[in-house]
């Protein structure tokens, strides 16, 4: 840019005192801008580290992160969306790989850190190739036929596995390979009982279809997460209004109010005067009417427990209380709907809407307390609608509740993903392995450059077994090599990094399995993802404005 | 090569500096609150730096809840000694103090290039084995009322012998285990009410046999009533409000607000009537009473305690049985509480309110007296350990001996066990039963004895089938801890180890910690 050339949009045309024409320009100094192909490469570099930063959580053996918010508050994580989400990233492109991450936690649930792991190691391959003088675009082109082609392997050497209500043994596997690499791995088997039970209670698999709003994660600290458990019914984090209600309700039958237990309060606005001593009294017996209507109607219908979203005062509670009616105030919005959904009763706005036939049921609700603290907990179980359920994460500190949560969700998503589709592929690096070795086969049959772009893409594939190796504290390259050469020579796709030394590379055998669609949707996301980043050749930052 | 791709505060460090950092912090803080562990631990003055105010404990939970840390690893374990203090109410200092021994054994691993997962998971099959020898060696009193009697005493003398108390600890515990009784199982601690009353000596404090709330009488109240029939209410008792929205009084003369006045009194007069008409002679209200109210009250013979805070009124109604009222037009379906006498009594300079000779007497208070507010606040909380650890024993009624006595049990069944182990991860089980033993020798060092010679004689004792052996701290010898009646609760012990290993275990697979650049403040 000349010193001569005037940016119109940031210079204003002034006058001084004196008449004097003269003009003001914003300072240039702090616009940058960068385009071709360092453009490309800074932003190469970007995803680079992001992807670093991730690769060494990877794999049953991959460690965790500290995450410390801008207020202190901690996160300690192995799962890369989580990671990626929280550590607040201000780089732009690095900002997509976050996204990228966080889609594929939207769409899969599971599979975050590799999905920015291969789009890293696409990223790294193509710098090369674009040193070779190779056109972005051309290297895109080539990702994507190369990415077909894997997608198209992938179909191949995917098994189907059978699975029903009564024989879980499969999904259970699925499970333990989603949950092998975080810390709650320590109560394994349990939790992916767990999970698959959750998934089973709420799956229709006629429809192959898992409603997720009704299963609920829950955590609370104490205990240990060996103490982490499956509650059919809705967990309630409230206690009965009044100290002196009972502490369990069999046999429930519950109102699910959303109206307060108050007078109607119209919604327009009003001003009710009180003029005399006979209006002022007349209210008063509206209002103690009304109280005492209220409660007849609840009373009616035959209920024994009412949950009510609002609060209700102290005459209310009291007469509910006189009036053997237990209650729950200032219930969340969706704990109301899970509740409705659980006990298949019917949310009541209005005290005049309600009728027998409203009524949800469980068979009990029980308050429980927790160690030394006034914690208290309702439980709902033995509902109408066996459906709903709840999972219970309790651990030594909030921290790993937390990571349990996480953990309990993935896994949660992998069966779940199971249950749509029930194709899988091998874990352990074997599905990548074989994937690249399709892909290199099928790049030499390419008489264009995307030929080069082929191979990059195999090699990109190879990043993922690497990671797995190195994070298993095994020599990399030797051991990719050796299952490589294997797969070649004995034909057979499922062999896989072997991470935990079970001296077995047969992902069959050690049943490590993962569903296609996240596998395929990895690939898929990674390369739509290169592709646009590939694309882009210019950035221009304006400069900040000075606050 | 990599790239900032943060706010430029944003920090991020990796592998060994990670590592180091996450160490260094949870050994340190593990350091910090060592001294206090055991009957002859130190004590911590921590002083708040806004206020100026002195606070003296040995007790870890509070410590570290006092201190403001900036490590994550740190944090973590002031987290795990918060959730024991929550949920055990004790040992607060024994889980922070055993998962930095093993941090501190991890990172000598570590070290030696051992991979961070191959320690976690030694220490995994190390924390099974411990606490399956733990659980073998529990004995369950429950059944037979006297031994457990004696059980939940030796517990309560061994929590309270490491704490402030521990001059009159005898004293204290029989008051803990009374105290604890009386609940009849239940295990809400908010039903045992603690007064704390500078002035006196430690040995002034009581278990009171009725209740005592710490409120005056109305002025215009008699100041001592027997056979009270009590009704405990949550009603307001100053204007009682329309409570219809957007009512308000709009009056075009000052005769009609007269008028109007003349209603609303008469409208608490029919109240006050009404709450006459339950018979009773004694009337507790958890808000305020105005002077009108109050006055009619008095009239009827009524005496009149206003302003009882929440968990007084919750407490009163479970110590006498009656129900907390709001409403009052049935009175034939409000339960009344009754009890034998309420009088006013002065314990050191205030007028306090006892009821005794209770009803259901599910609540009780214990009235502490110390001679400075520091001592009576650590009094305070040394209690609430000793509470709090009773309580959960009659839930879990097992018990296990004290003293270093399980610790070294555990280890030596983690040690014998890692000769079996094959693979690396031998090594880190070998680890954990180090670290265990560093509990004993932790409270012999504390204690001023040679510990190295005490832990080695304790040891071998074990080895050699004496499984009742633990540190005796008076002596500086080893002993029985059966006979001397060392006794701690299971539950305690377990969650210590399970703790522990979680957190340890966390810290160990960390290998990257990023901070975000700090929220930028207004400035105050």
């Amino acid at each position: 840019m000349s010193q001569l050339a005037i940016d119109p949009n940031s210079a204003v045309y002034t006058t001084d005192e004196y008449g004097r024409p003269f003009i003001i320009l914003r300072e240039q100094g702090r616009k940058t801008r960068a385009h071709g192909l360092e453009a490309i490469k800074s932003h190469i570099l970007a995803a680079k580290t992001v992807a670093n930063i991730v690769r060494t959580s990877l794999g049953p053996r991959g460690l965790d992160k500290i995450l410390i918010s801008p207020d202190g508050e901690i996160t300690v994580t192995n799962d890369g969306a989580t990671i990626l989400g929280q550590m607040e990233v201000e780089h732009q492109i690095a900002k997509l790989l976050v996204q990228l991450s966080k889609s594929q936690d939207d769409e899969i649930g599971d599979g975050t850190t590799g999905v920015v792991v291969l789009a890293g190691a696409l990223l790294e391959q193509s710098e090369a190739l674009l040193d070779r003088g190779i056109h972005p675009i051309r290297i895109a082109d080539g990702f994507d036929r190369a990415c077909a082609v894997a997608v198209k392997h992938l179909d191949q050497i995917c098994e189907t596995i059978q699975f029903s209500s009564d024989d879980t043994e499969n999904l259970l596997k699925t499970a333990k390979t989603s949950l092998g690499s975080k810390i709650v791995s320590k109560e394994h088997t349990q939790f992916a009982q767990i999970a698959v039970d959750a998934v089973l209670q709420v799956a229709d698999l006629e429809r192959r279809d898992v409603p997720f709003d009704l299963i609920k994660v829950d955590g609370k600290v104490g205990g240990s997460l060996a103490e982490t458990k499956l509650i059919r019914g809705v967990l309630l984090d409230k206690d009965m209004s009044h100290p002196q209600m009972p502490r369990s309700v069999k046999d429930a039958r519950l109102v699910i109010l959303t109206c307060p237990f108050e007078p109607p309060r119209p919604k327009t606005k009003h001003k009710l005067d009180i003029t005399s001593v006979e209006e002022f009294n007349k209210l008063r017996e509206y209002e103690k009417e009304k109280f005492a209507d209220m409660i007849k109607r609840v009373k009616d219908t035959g209920a024994n427990l009412v949950i009510c979203q609002w609060g209700f005062d102290d005459e209310a509670n009291h007469l509910l209380m006189q009036n053997e009616l237990p209650a729950v105030r200032w219930v969340g919005g969706p704990e109301i709907e899970l509740i409705a959904i659980a006990t298949q009763g019917r949310i009541v706005p209005r005290f005049e809407d309600l009728t027998k036939e409203k009524l949800g049921k469980a068979g009990i609700v029980r308050e429980i307390s927790f160690g030394t603290t006034r914690d208290k907990m309702l439980v709902i179980e033995d509902c109408a609608n066996t459906r709903a359920v709840t999972i219970f994460v309790r651990g030594s500190n909030k921290m790993i509740v937390d990571e349990g949560k996480r953990a309990l969700h993935d896994a949660i998503c992998a069966v779940r993903n199971l249950v749509v589709d029930n194709r899988v592929v091998y874990g352990g690096g074997s599905a990548e392995i074989s994937s690249s070795i399709a892909v290199s086969n099928a790049a030499d049959e390419i008489p264009s450059i995307e030929q080069y772009a082929m191979r990059a893409f195999a090699s990109a594939l190879d990043a993922i077994p690497l990671a797995l190796a190195e994070n298993s504290g095994l020599s990399p390259i030797e051991t990719l090599t050796e299952v490589r050469s294997r797969q070649v020579t004995e034909k057979n796709s499922k062999l896989g990094i072997d991470c935990n030394g079970r001296g077995e590379n047969d992902m069959k055998k050690q049943f490590v399995y993962d569903p296609l669609i996240s596998k395929r949707q990895q690939y898929l996301l990674a390369t739509q993802l290169v592709r646009a980043v590939l694309k882009i050749d210019d950035v221009i930052t304006s400069g900040q404005s000075e606050e | 090569m990599s790239m900032q791709i943060f706010n430029e505060q944003a920090t991020e460090e990796k592998a060994e500096n990670a590592r180091l950092s996450s160490f260094v912090g949870a050994l340190a803080l593990g350091d910090l609150v060592k001294s206090t562990l055991g009957p002859k631990g130190m004590n911590k003055i921590l002083q708040s730096a806004s206020t100026g105010e002195i606070n003296v404990t040995n007790d870890g939970a509070t410590i570290l809840k006092s201190i403001q840390l900036d490590n994550a690893a740190a944090k973590i374990l002031v987290n795990i000694s918060k959730v024991q203090d929550d949920e055990v109410g004790d040992g607060t200092t024994s889980v922070t103090v055993l998962a930095s021994e093993l941090l501190r054994e991890a990172e000598k691993l570590i070290g030696l290039k051992i991979h961070p997962q191959t320690i976690v998971e030694g220490y995994r099959l190390a924390s099974g084995i411990a606490l399956e020898a733990l659980q073998k060696s529990a004995i369950d009193n429950g059944k037979d009322e006297k031994r457990f009697r004696i059980d939940l005493f030796n517990i309560a003398r061994t929590t309270l012998s490491s704490k402030v108390l521990s001059q009159d600890k005898e004293y204290f515990a029989n008051l803990a285990v009374d105290a604890v009784m009386r609940l009849k199982g239940s295990i809400d601690l908010e039903h045992i009410q603690i007064i704390k009353k500078v002035g006196g000596k430690l040995t002034d404090s009581y278990l009171d046999e009725g209740f005592i709330l710490d409120k005056t009488i109305a002025v215009n109240s008699p100041k001592r009533l027997q056979n009270a029939k009590i009704l405990i209410a949550n009603t307001s008792m100053d204007t009682d409000k329309i409570k219809i929205f957007g009512a308000r009084l709009k009056v075009d003369s000052t005769g009609k607000l007269a008028e109007l006045e003349r209603a609303e009194k008469e409208k608490m007069k029919a109240k006050v009537d009404a709450i006459a008409a339950h018979g009773i002679n004694v009337f507790v209200n958890r808000q305020l009473i105005y002077n009108y109210p109050e006055s009619l009250l008095a009239e009827k013979g009524i005496l009149v305690i206003e302003h009882a805070d929440f968990e007084g009124v919750e407490r009163l109604s479970l110590v006498t049985g009656g129900e907390i009222a709001s409403t009052f037009d049935r009175p034939e379906l409000v339960k009344l509480g009754r009890c034998e006498l309420i009088e006013e009594v002065m314990i050191g300079e205030d007028k306090l309110i006892k009821f005794s000779g209770v009803a259901a007497g599910e609540a009780c208070t214990v009235v502490l007296r110390g001679s400075t507010s520091q001592m009576v606040d650590e009094a305070e909380r040394s209690l609430h350990d000793a509470l709090s650890v009773l309580s959960q024993t009659i839930k879990e009624t097992r018990t296990v001996l004290g003293g270093g006595c399980s610790e070294m049990l555990m280890s030596n069944a983690v040690e014998t066990y890692a000769r079996t182990v094959t693979g690396k991860k031998a090594i880190a089980v070998e680890a954990f039963a180090r670290a265990l033993r560093q509990i004993p020798t932790i409270l012999a060092d504390n204690a001023g004895y040679d510990s190295g010679e005490l832990v080695s004689k304790l040891r071998a004792a074990h080895y050699d089938g004496k499984n009742e052996a633990g540190l005796d701290m008076d002596h500086g010898s080893i002993g029985s801890m059966m006979e001397l009646g060392v006794t701690e609760s299971y539950k305690l012990k377990r969650q210590v180890v399970i703790s522990a290993t979680e957190a340890a275990e966390m810290i160990i697979r960390v290998d990257d910690i990023l901070r975000a650049a700090p929220r930028r403040r207004e400035a105050v």
